[in-house]
């Protein structure tokens, strides 16, 4: 056994970067703490591959019960740093809820999530879905196929409560954007009234990724935002349909990404830098070759100590297909990204889009002019510190140059009409603008107050 | 058979054997009633030739007749699991669950072996680094790895026990004033009643707070986490002891309290001397019962709070939702079970250990 090992170690020692290009870092043993969620899988990779090691990082990855619990446990510094929903940060920032200062030097995917609607409402929906030729439903599917279902919810008198898992995350965001564009009303925050339900058609609250399937089958939601695999797994189950993901929402739609406390990085410059470094390289694994390492990473995520799903349940999007309703398996190549269209660069246009969400919905409570929206979104996301490991992997020859948008002025080029589903634009350096163009929603001046909307 | 017989005192001789055979066999009847083994006195006794029939008889009330409830059980399970169909599949089988016990253990095995491996690697990277003269950059560092299954339990086991010792420092002394003094008694029991109903599911969140409000060391002698769940242990499980210790102290031969008296003891004197080993039967009863308690509150307080420990190992593959994690948690839920079941054994056996002194 020992003998072989050896051979293994001689054999990856050769391929090894030299440990002399090594940092110097200030802290070693890290603590990150991650939710059950294939998007972790850089995390997993970077700690299986050897990437935090390469680095001189010995890492522990803990699951945590919530995101609650996980920005909590990174503001009191029992985590060194998380994979975070990238309203996160920038709420943290701003002060909306829990109030700390939290950076991210890495954004840790592309797109991933999706909506589900258990059996029961999926079969009332069905018939406003037009369908293509073969008797598939047409895709994308509008929320406006839902309308007259919570409609007739509401002329029952009972509330119509669907799922998502915390009230920054972009799975919230996003199930309200596809609400909205459908013409429901997914309800609004003010500073007095934090359930986002004010004036709302459909109800929604917080829960946990992975209970998703469980409170849908008891009945307590109809159907939820989250991330995979709990959008699989409900098809798994039988016990639900997704109705559609967020690439066919808003294709390329940033994700998750990687948090730490400010404090955190002005203290350990160069740990920031190694594990961004690490991470970087197992972003650049998981999408090499034409995701040719896919299966390899999902039999890693299957393990009980991260997702711990079963491995079918999550190489479905890992390997490019989703599946609707039973048997439904359509190709989605680009359903996780994790490197590619430089996936991992922490794009301000990025964050600029998330704040424009929570002032579209009333978590900021108070107009704010565009410089505003840049101001935070360049306190929070520092790609500066992701350029210099960037430049560092190139030196060493573990990352191609071409790979990274080197003169970016961290706004990404307006995503285009056509690649959203109802058809508007986003531009990131006019964010007042923007809000502005969008159906429902919180613009110009605007307040929440009581339960109505004034200005 | 009289005097006259010439085999009289070689029969004689081989009673006397037999019934110093059946005495030891007595005295150790003790032990296996102690130890849960108490069959294996009339297999004993019939191996000595002590009426077979009527030992039979035994062997089979306390042997045949468990055994035989628990291959009905596994029957019963086995049969009727696969009927009862959850979105996670089947609930599985003892065959199913048994071989999740195998992969848990080459789960084990596995993980060992990546730490190996890891130890390997530093030790080729550090020797490197000396060999370029570079030893200040040499660092020895533990493997982290995920914790495995036996981790798990031994960090389940650890941790009752340190909530036990807790709660025992602390019920002890308070049951031996209340039961000494009717004051101490009075004061006591109104905040005995109201607390000792309380779940510690509702304690929890209170304890975490102030244990993070309280400990803010990152890198101290414990984790945070393993004090939130072994304080939350004390807080459930102090009460049986307490109660009875209370009960053990007031309930002294009054008699002994009279010599006391005569004798002028000091206060210290008295409870070393006469309450401590009068009231031990009871104390020890309620410390059984306490470690009983302290263990069922264990697992619901590592599920919630999400601390290491087997309670977190059934949270996280609840969590995993995979088509195994139905028959790993059953794995767990014997685990706890068995364990709770050696504990209780324990705690037994010494307590009988202090019951014999009692009795003699």
């Amino acid at each position: 056994m020992k003998r072989a090992l050896f051979a293994i170690l001689a054999s990856t020692a050769l391929t090894a970067p030299a440990f002399a290009e090594m940092l110097d870092v200030e802290k070693d043993e890290l603590t990150f703490g991650f939710i059950k969620l294939t998007d972790m899988a850089p995390l997993a990779i970077a700690y299986e591959n050897g990437y935090f090691e390469d680095e001189g990082l010995f890492v522990t990855l803990e699951p945590q019960a919530n995101w609650k619990v996980l920005l909590d446990r990174v503001i009191d510094g029992q985590l060194d740093g998380a994979h975070m929903l990238a309203g996160q940060p920038l709420a943290a920032t701003i002060g909306y809820g829990t109030e700390a200062h939290i950076v991210t030097p890495f954004s840790m995917d592309l797109n991933g999530n999706g909506i589900t609607v258990s059996n029961e409402i999926w079969e009332q929906m069905r018939p406003n879905i037009p369908s293509m030729d073969d008797g598939r439903p047409q895709h994308p599917i509008s929320a406006s196929a839902l309308k007259p279902v919570v409609e007739a919810y509401a002329d029952e008198g009972k509330p119509f409560n669907m799922g998502m898992v915390f009230p920054v995350s972009t799975h919230n965001y996003e199930i309200r954007y596809w609400l909205a564009a459908g013409g429901i009303e997914p309800g609004y925050y003010s500073p007095e009234n934090v359930s986002g339900q004010i004036a709302a058609d459909v109800l929604l609250s917080v829960t946990p990724p992975p209970q998703m399937p469980a409170t849908m089958e008891a009945g307590t939601i109809y159907g939820y935002a989250v991330g995979e695999p709990w959008n699989q797994q409900a098809v798994f189950k039988g016990i639900g349909v997704p109705v559609i993901t967020d690439y066919q929402m808003w294709k390329n739609n940033p994700e998750k990404v990687f948090g730490l406390t400010k404090e955190f990085t002005e203290e350990n410059p160069q740990t920031t830098l190694a594990l961004t470094k690490a991470l970087i390289r197992a972003a650049i694994w998981l999408d090499e070759n034409d995701n040719a390492n896919r299966p390899e990473a999902v039999e890693i995520l299957s393990r009980s100590e991260y997702v711990g799903a079963d491995y079918d349940v999550i190489a479905n999007s890992m390997t490019g297909f989703f599946e609707f309703e039973k048997g439904d398996k359509r190709e989605i190549p680009d359903f996780n990204v994790f490197f590619r269209y430089n996936a991992t660069y922490p794009f301000y246009s990025d964050a600029v889009w998330y704040l424009t969400q929570m002032r579209r919905w009333g978590q900021i409570s108070e107009a704010k002019p565009d410089s505003w929206y840049d101001e935070v979104a360049k306190s929070v996301y520092k790609p500066e510190i992701y350029l210099e490991a960037a430049r560092m992997l190139v030196d060493e020859g573990l990352a191609d140059e071409a790979d990274f948008p080197w003169d970016s002025d961290g706004y990404k080029a307006a995503t285009p009409a056509e690649d959203i589903i109802d058809g508007i634009p986003y531009d990131g350096r006019q964010p007042n603008a923007y809000l502005e163009s969008l159906p429902i929603g919180l613009k110009g001046d605007q307040r929440v107050v009581g339960n109505e909307v004034q200005g | 058979m009289t005097t006259v017989d010439p085999d009289f005192a070689e029969s004689q001789a081989k009673e006397a054997r037999k019934a110093r055979l059946f005495s030891r066999i007595n005295r150790a009847d003790a032990w296996f009633q102690v130890l849960g083994l108490s069959w294996i006195t009339p297999v004993l006794k019939a191996a000595a030739g002590d009426n077979p029939r009527a030992q039979m008889q035994e062997i089979w009330r306390l042997l045949g007749v468990p055994v035989l409830a628990i291959i009905a059980f596994l029957f019963a399970w086995g049969t009727l699991a696969p009927t009862v169909q959850t979105s996670l599949g089947a609930i599985p089988g003892p065959a199913q669950v048994w071989e999740q016990v195998e992969v848990l253990h080459a789960d084990h095995l596995r993980e060992r072996d990546k730490a190996e491996a890891f130890y390997e690697r530093q030790e080729v990277r550090n020797a490197k680094l000396v060999a370029d003269g570079k030893e200040d950059r040499v660092k020895w560092r533990t493997y982290t790895g995920k914790p495995t299954y036996y981790d798990q339990i031994w960090t389940s086991i650890q941790t009752v026990f340190f909530g036990f010792l807790i709660a025992t420092a602390v019920a002890v002394p308070m049951g031996i004033a209340a039961g000494l003094s009717q004051t101490a008694n009075a004061a006591l029991n109104p905040l005995i009643q109201i607390f000792k109903p309380v779940s510690p599911l509702a304690w929890l969140p209170i304890v975490t707070m102030v244990v993070s409000a309280v400990y803010t060391t990152n890198d101290g002698w414990f984790t945070k986490s393993f004090l939130t769940s072994a304080i939350t242990v004390t807080l459930c499980s102090l009460w049986p002891t307490l109660i009875n210790t209370a009960l053990g102290v007031s309930s002294i031969d009054k008699d002994l309290v009279n010599v006391s008296k005569v004798l002028k003891m000091s206060t210290w004197t008295k409870i070393t001397k006469l309450v401590l080993p009068s009231a031990l039967p009871l104390i020890f009863t309620g410390l059984r019962l306490s470690l009983g308690v302290g263990w069922m509150v264990l697992i619901a307080a590592e599920m919630l709070a999400q601390n290491p420990g087997l309670g977190k190992f059934v949270w996280d593959e609840f969590q995993n939702g995979s088509s195994s994690s139905l028959a790993k948690i059953m794995v767990a839920v014997f685990t706890i079970g068995i364990i709770g079941f050696l504990l209780d054994r324990m705690m037994y056996a010494i307590q009988s250990l202090f019951t014999f002194t009692n009795n003699r």
